[in-house]
């Protein structure tokens, strides 16, 4: 178990910068997810921390221990790979006894680790098998008890869930944290999969162009995003956008464009005071979008359109609204009644808005 | 029923297509003189293993069989040796002109043995080893390793990386993981590889002709030898040369087709 500490680290690949100043302190024992879309860099940043991949620039840090340019084997880390790499000319046993007989275990120790690790993760009367006679869920469990054998620092996964089929996924969600409860290993976890990064982290890091947008709880990053591209790629539906300008008027605050003339509650014109006749980005997530006013807020802003598409997905319908040629997407119980192409106005909740500058994206409020 | 009579029809024309040069051939090879030039004869009365010993035994045969398995040894140790480092970096590793190596090394193959064998004979004078055994696997190796770089690319790119890079973080060095987890899966289109290599080798018989005099290979002497001597000398020379290549493709087509990536798993 260890503290995983990063600084400024670079990784080009020729003129690609893959990752570009990555910095994030990983506190002992927890799971921390890397969330972002293909080609952020999350995967890089992984094999980086494991050692497979030489840094450009910057610093790893194991505890105390400087790691950045120790070889893999001299890391203490393990890992679960995407195809999960178990060895087929072993036997299950083999392979997860094979880390320790690397490392001069005596036989009775191994003998008892792999039984300990096979009990674990429920393969124990798989231990005589070849893994060309497992299933894809089979040879991941053993996958994960060759991770966890040997106790490592770290334990690293690089979308160890993509591979499996939706049902098998849905599991193996619950009992790899749990498992990761158990042991308590330092873990960090690749995914583009944002359901599985909102269950499972107790930290998300949502990286995008070799940067780490946000680092935080689920709940930070699902409510209080730090810039334009969190918001936009957590949360599905995706948040509505809509580009909006400051306007005093009466010492009030509105926000306005060519269709819309929002008065700001005080709350949130206090905060962006000083931004008179600025362009912004107005933010607000499908299910923040009502059909009727919620009693208990007050600040409301209706808009009004015609219906142009409905996704009913049994529990949730999503309205897709055309206001005034732009499209607002809202998320309604299941059991709402509209109709394709009927006019319906919509009441947005004011104290759930989220603004961004049109600038650098990053959040106002 | 049509289709099957066909396609058993052309199964059998194709097998008597390829087996009856060899079985001409190996009876030629065990057909005693007087029978061979009988003209009213074409199955021998009785058979002899008269030619194949006197090719083996009293032509020395048997040294150049040994010169013949020395070089073949030699040699897809020497194109293992630098091929299979060589396969391996084309395959795990990007570098500029990777490409261009690998086309290149195609190449090599375009130039006609002619034309290297005479320059090859001056630098062997120079560097003393003209007529050894060495220089003709040195001269065997250039034409085998392209070869052997081709195949274990291929071989080694259907094996993932990340089998080896599992290797790496539990534990091993690079050249560990290699050794220990890359190498075993590989093997088997590896061996396969090898004994096309031994064949490529065993069968060549113009530099080795050319290179050696008195450590000849048993195809250079058997040009030398048998085809200066009646006929059922050359079959049964024929016989000597099919003999081991046969037998080792027969117990080896499964990996043979492996090294072509066909069943790797």
């Amino acid at each position: 178990m260890a503290r995983v500490k990063i600084e400024n680290l670079k990784k080009y690949f020729g003129n690609v910068k893959a990752l570009n100043g990555i910095d994030i302190e990983i506190k002992d024992g927890k799971f921390v997810v890397l969330l972002g879309p293909s080609g952020c860099g999350k995967t890089t940043l992984l094999r980086c921390i494991s050692g497979l991949e030489k840094v450009t620039d910057g610093k790893i840090f194991f505890d105390s221990v400087e790691v950045t340019n120790l070889s893999p084997r001299n890391r203490n880390v393990s890992m679960v790979f995407q195809s999960y790499a178990v060895w087929p000319h072993m036997k299950v046993y083999e392979n997860i006894a094979y880390p320790m007989r690397i490392k001069g275990y005596d036989k009775d120790k191994i003998k008892e680790k792999v039984v300990w690790a096979a009990d674990t993760l429920n393969i124990s009367e798989l231990l005589n098998r070849y893994p060309a006679q497992l299933s894809g869920g089979q040879r991941q469990r053993v996958a994960v008890a060759r991770a966890i054998v040997l106790e490592p620092a770290v334990l690293l996964m690089d979308e160890p869930l993509s591979n499996l089929d939706a049902l098998l996924r849905v599991s193996m969600r619950s009992e790899l944290k749990k498992l990761q409860e158990r042991i308590g290993t330092t873990t960090i976890y690749v995914t583009h999969d944002q359901v599985e990064a909102m269950t499972m982290g107790d930290e998300i890091a949502v990286m995008h162009n070799g940067v780490i947008q946000q680092f935080g709880t689920p709940e930070d990053i699902y409510h209080r995003p730090a810039n334009i591209f969190v918001a936009g790629f957590i949360g599905s539906p995706q948040m509505n956008f809509l580009e909006v300008e400051v306007i005093r008027k009466d010492n009030v605050l509105f926000l306005r464009n060519e269709d819309l003339s929002i008065k700001l509650p005080k709350d949130l014109a206090e905060k962006i005071e000083n931004d008179d006749n600025k362009k912004l980005i107005l933010g607000i997530r499908p299910e923040d979008i009502h059909k009727e006013k919620d009693k208990e807020s007050t600040e409301f802003e209706a808009i009004e359109g015609k219906v142009y598409f409905t996704e009913r997905l049994g529990s949730d319908t999503i309205v897709h609204l055309d206001f005034k040629g732009i499209r607002i997407v809202s998320k309604l119980p299941g059991d709402v009644k509209i109709k394709e192409g009927e006019n319906l106005k919509m009441y947005m909740d004011l104290g759930k808005v989220h603004l961004f500058s049109t600038v650098d994206g990053k959040a106002l409020i | 029923m049509i289709k099957k009579v066909f396609i058993v029809f052309v199964s059998i024309l194709v097998i008597v297509w390829f087996l009856t040069p060899v079985v001409l051939i190996v009876l030629a090879s065990l057909t005693p003189s007087e029978d061979y030039y009988n003209q009213n004869r074409i199955l021998p009365r009785k058979l002899t293993l008269d030619h194949l010993y006197k090719l083996f035994v009293v032509l020395n045969g048997w040294r150049a069989t040994l010169n013949s398995l020395q070089v073949a040894g030699m040699a897809i140790g020497l194109s293992f040796l630098t091929g299979l480092p060589a396969g391996y970096v084309l395959t795990r590793y990007v570098f500029p002109g990777k490409n261009a190596i690998r086309l290149s090394i195609l190449l090599t193959r375009s130039f006609p043995t002619l034309i290297i064998a005479v320059p090859l004979i001056m630098i062997y004078l120079k560097l003393g080893i003209s007529d050894t055994l060495f220089s003709v696997a040195l001269a065997h190796t250039s034409f085998i390793l392209p070869f052997v770089v081709l195949i274990t690319t291929s071989i080694l790119s259907g094996i993932s990386v990340e089998y080896e890079e599992a290797g790496m973080i539990f534990g091993l060095s690079r050249f560990g993981a290699f050794m220990r987890i890359t190498l075993p899966l590989a093997l088997p289109g590896l061996a396969a590889s090898a004994i096309f290599a031994f064949i490529m080798s065993w069968n060549e018989v113009f530099i080795s002709s050319i290179l050696t005099f008195v450590n000849r290979t048993l195809p250079a002497q058997i040009l030398n030898t048998a085809m200066t001597s009646p006929d059922y000398f050359k079959f049964a020379a024929g016989t000597i040369m099919a003999i081991p290549a046969m037998t080792f493709i027969f117990f080896t087509r499964k990996y043979l087709m492996s090294m072509w990536g066909i069943s790797l798993k």
